[in-house]
């Protein structure tokens, strides 16, 4: 599904502050399964996410999505295959302040110009998947964090992408909410999606739906 | 052609609630945006009904009118003058003309008498303008008495109001039978204020007035076209000072408008990061910004033009009424016909919308330009 | 100089547009200096990011040309009562020499932003981006361009001193007068009939033709066909349609049918018009480029989408004058 070989990412390149936050990454990640990501922190997993997300480009190296090389695009085109491929939630989870849950929902689906009777009807047929119907027209501030979750789980699937993107999600909510959400995981690899996860925490690293652990260490894999 | 609609109005949509949600940021900037098209509008609103107001009046009067001079002044026309003119290629008809000024003491007005020929305004009665009739409280049928050259009041019945075509001649005009005319001036007999030569042709008018001035070297003829150009070009001339003293005003505006786009604030740069990262294209987040600018100008000039012209129509543009004050000199004092014309407000326009949007373009391009991943860090 | 609100605001939009091309234009540099879309470095991020920046003010650029050009036209007809014998647009335009060259180089710049924002849309549709190099070369070429319709603007409007007399349209678009556009005006009206009916027939037509073929020699040949279809419209108007318009045997002016007097027919006939023309000169301008591989996918389809949009505005424009000829009172050809 997706295959990166010798992925090298810099920051600051060529200045004074250069560092290489991806040193040579080779992985093949399988579809349909549950892929975390472990390691210590600043050890390059998020910035890998982002590579393997489309949010941005490596230095060097290559990345390909079902066989097509996507590391060298343009954003404009990254920014196509992120919409209709990737579905990410966030750890913060990057909600729009003021705006409805379902508001919020469908914004990864405005640029795609599907009407809004369409657009809509999804969201609330996810809403209903998530049992968060009657909240479906609450501001999202007043959610609850395992609430404001599950809309922006919602918002990761309006777009019905393949892969799910979750950098850290159950870091913000306790064990039960962090146990919940991997239930939901479960449900997302039976629907036949792809998810990728980064955590610290052993509760989900180990748990039962996740089918691989990826260690990493200084922007490189270490066997696991 | 149908999602590119539906996607617009999903940016439209977005935009709306996104300028609702920041009411307090976004209001400052309307409340100078709207205020900068009022002043601008204001004052060219007032130019424009001046405008129309002395073209009308021009568009009345003949092509060419003949004047007398003598000694370098402006001299009543002797008997037998329009005779001496004789055919004149080109003229359809000349007329001499008996009309004067007449300050009216109760009111402070300054009036046009004009006298007609008795057929049309009988002795002993006058025809109004309707605006002068309402501010003396006068109905057909009424007697009104104007203190003639001696200080005597000269009683007059009012026969019939006029439906002049200008706010100009409603408040001022005033007909009367030539013979009251004269007995009211004592006017001498026989004697004209000046002679009025209508032109069909206007091509010929430069002609018939260089005739005109050849045969009657006493005579000073004045040229309607000539009057209004003049006119156009006071007007004109006076509007695009005042604008280029205000470009001083929109430069600074657009300076403003620049740095309230750049400065966009923690939670709005968020929100454009949360948008790209979910997959939001740089030139949808532009587009959503373009239109932001839109609403917000097309607010700001709607609101802007519309409380102008309640100011320039309905209140008599008290507020600029002292910068405009050379203008009144022409006329001495009435209320405005609204006028707009099509230009008039395509100028307006692009003096404001123009400088808005070529100000923000940049801060938009820097904003839509965050990095999706920024939310990701 | 005329101090006049309007001219204020030309020169200004003019000035404007040069500044910002000016100060674009060491971007456009780096980009065609440094681009390497092949390099996932930080720099090649930077210079693609300031691309959209290019297509935004290109069609600022591009909008505001459009409303300077309806601008000029009305003021200088609103002007014409400020110089002897001039009645309408013409006899400003008139005034002096920078008149008519100030309003032909508006269009010029215009149709030239049309054309570049089509090249630069198709190539945002091939992933590697390959007319990023010819696009910005063009950018560079737009800005004198700019610049020369600035400079004539000046020109024209500090040249303007009221009760000049000036010849109107009354001389300029009369049969006796030895002008260009006296010839076009002088044209006999069924030739006139003739020669606009064939030549809207082709541009309606080769636009249609492109549409369905989507070939390059047949996009080349519209481009050649709206340029010389919107030629042959103008003229249209000159000889035959605007008497038509006026209902009257003699009056050829094509900037008088704009008045609100004649219902703004001339707004009716023009949009479809210079949309019709712009299309298909950037259809035309496109099947440079038809041999590029990654375009040869998604080329065909604009360009074929343009020729469509040009068949459909020159044909409007046909049916509009048809029904305006038709409606007249006028009558120049007696059958
Ligand atoms: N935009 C940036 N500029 C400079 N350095 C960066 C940037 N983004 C990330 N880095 C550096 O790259 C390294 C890897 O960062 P990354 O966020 O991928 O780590 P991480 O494994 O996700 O860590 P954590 O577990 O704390 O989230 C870090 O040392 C970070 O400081
Ligand atoms: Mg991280």
């Amino acid at each position: 599904m997706i295959e990166i070989s010798a992925v090298h990412k810099a920051f600051n390149q060529g200045q004074h502050n250069e560092y290489w936050a991806l040193q040579g990454i080779d992985l093949r990640i399988e579809a349909g399964k549950v892929t975390a990501f472990r390691g210590p922190s600043g050890s390059g997993k998020t910035t890998l996410l982002t590579i393997v997300g489309c949010l941005a480009r490596p230095t060097s190296g290559r990345v390909r999505l079902r066989g097509e090389d996507v590391s060298g695009l343009p954003e404009r085109f990254l920014t196509e295959i992120r919409r209709r491929s990737f579905g990410f939630v966030f750890q913060q989870f990057n909600l729009i302040r003021g705006l409805s849950a379902l508001e919020n929902i469908i914004l990864p689906a405005l640029p795609t110009g599907r009407p809004r009777a369409q657009l809509v009807a999804a969201a609330m047929a996810l809403l209903e998947q998530l049992q968060l119907t009657q909240r479906a027209q609450a501001k999202v501030e007043w959610l609850s964090g395992g609430e404001q979750q599950r809309v922006a789980i919602a918002r990761a699937l309006i777009n019905d992408p393949e892969v799910i993107i979750a950098d850290e999600p159950t870091a913000n909510l306790d064990s039960t909410l962090a146990g919940e959400f991997m239930g939901l995981l479960a449900s997302f690899t039976a629907a036949g999606k792809t998810v990728l996860l980064t955590s610290h925490d052993p509760l989900v690293v180990e748990s039962a739906a996740v089918h691989r652990v990826v260690a990493m260490r200084d922007g490189k894999l270490i066997e696991a | 052609m149908r999602s590119w609609l539906d996607r617009q109005l999903h940016l439209i949509d977005f935009t709306l609630g996104s300028l609702a949600r920041r009411k307090a940021r976004n209001f400052g900037l309307l409340a100078v945006y709207t205020l900068l098209v009022f002043a601008l509008a204001s004052l060219s609103l007032f130019a424009s009904a001046l405008r129309s107001e002395a073209a009308h009046v021009l568009a009345g009067s003949p092509e060419v009118v003949l004047q007398r001079l003598v000694a370098g002044r402006h001299d009543l026309i002797p008997p037998g003058y329009l005779e001496s003119i004789g055919r004149v290629r080109g003229v359809q008809k000349k007329e001499a003309r008996l009309w004067a000024y007449y300050r009216d003491p109760r009111s402070g007005s300054q009036l046009v008498f004009m006298a007609r020929p008795d057929a049309e305004v009988p002795v002993g009665s006058v025809m109004l303008g309707t605006r002068l009739a309402a501010a003396a409280k006068l109905n057909v049928g009424d007697t009104l008495a104007f203190a003639d050259y001696r200080g005597q009041p000269y009683p007059l019945r009012v026969a019939s109001l006029l439906t002049p075509d200008s706010e100009l001649q409603s408040a001022t005009l005033v007909l009367l039978a030539e013979a009251d005319f004269r007995a009211f001036f004592a006017y001498p007999a026989g004697h004209y204020t000046d002679i009025a030569l209508s032109v069909r042709n206007p091509l010929e008018v430069g002609n018939v007035a260089s005739k005109l001035a050849a045969a009657l070297p006493d005579s000073r003829p004045i040229l309607r076209d000539e009057m209004l150009r003049t006119y156009e070009h006071i007007f004109d001339w006076r509007e695009g000072i005042l604008l280029t003293v205000l470009v001083g005003v929109i430069l600074t505006f657009a300076i403003f408008a620049w740095e309230k786009a750049a400065g966009l604030s923690a939670e709005e740069k968020r929100e454009i990061g949360i948008l790209k990262a979910i997959g939001w294209e740089t030139s949808d987040v532009i587009r959503m910004k373009v239109w932001e600018g839109l609403v917000v100008s097309l607010t700001a000039f709607a609101s802007g033009f519309l409380a102008a012209w309640v100011h320039v129509f309905h209140f008599g543009a008290p507020l600029f009424a002292p910068v405009l004050k050379g203008w009144s000199v022409v006329y001495p004092e009435f209320a405005l016909f609204p006028a707009v014309d099509g230009l008039q407000v395509a100028t307006l326009f692009f003096f404001t919308v123009f400088p808005y949007t070529a100000a923000v373009l940049v801060p938009i391009w820097r904003a839509a330009i965050t990095d999706p991943d920024l939310v990701m860090r | 100089m005329l101090f006049q609100p309007a001219i204020i605001a030309l020169l200004l939009a003019a000035a404007v547009a040069v500044l910002m091309l000016a100060a674009a234009a060491p971007f456009a540099l780096s980009v065609l200096r440094e681009w390497d879309i092949g390099s996932g470095s930080e720099r090649q991020l930077v210079l693609e990011r300031r691309t959209y920046l290019f297509s935004t003010l290109v069609s600022f650029v591009m909008a505001i040309q459009l409303a300077t050009l309806l601008l000029f036209v009305f003021n200088a007809d609103r002007l014409a009562v400020m110089f002897v014998g001039a009645m309408c647009a013409v006899g400003t335009l008139n005034v002096n020499a920078w008149g008519f060259p100030a309003l032909i180089v508006q269009m010029l710049v215009f149709f030239s932003a049309l054309v570049w924002l089509a090249i630069n849309h198709v190539d945002n549709l091939a992933r590697d981006y390959p007319l990023v190099r010819a696009k910005y070369g063009l950018l560079l070429l737009l800005l004198p361009l700019l610049m020369l319709n600035f400079w004539l603007q000046y020109r024209y409007f500090s040249g303007l001193r009221a009760n000049v007399i000036t010849s109107c349209c009354g001389s300029l678009f009369s049969e006796e007068a030895e002008t260009l556009t006296a010839e076009v005006s002088s044209l006999e009206p069924r030739a006139a009939l003739w020669l606009f009916y064939a030549g809207m027939s082709v541009a309606v037509a080769s636009g249609l033709l492109h549409w369905r073929r989507r070939g390059r020699l047949d996009g080349g040949w519209l481009g050649i066909a709206a340029a010389a279809g919107f030629v042959i419209a103008l003229t249209g108007v000159i000889s035959f349609i605007s008497l038509y318009i006026y209902e009257h045997p003699h009056h050829h002016c094509p900037f008088c049918i704009l008045k609100t007097e004649y219902d703004y027919r001339g707004y009716a006939l023009y949009l479809p018009l210079f949309g019709g023309a712009a299309a298909g000169m950037a259809a035309g301008a496109l099947q440079f480029f038809a041999a590029v591989p990654s375009l040869r996918a998604v080329l065909p389809r604009v360009s074929a989408r343009l020729a469509l949009l040009s068949g459909a505005g020159f044909l409007m424009f046909t049916l509009l004058a048809t029904w305006f000829v038709v409606n007249s009172k006028l009558i120049l050809i007696e059958s």
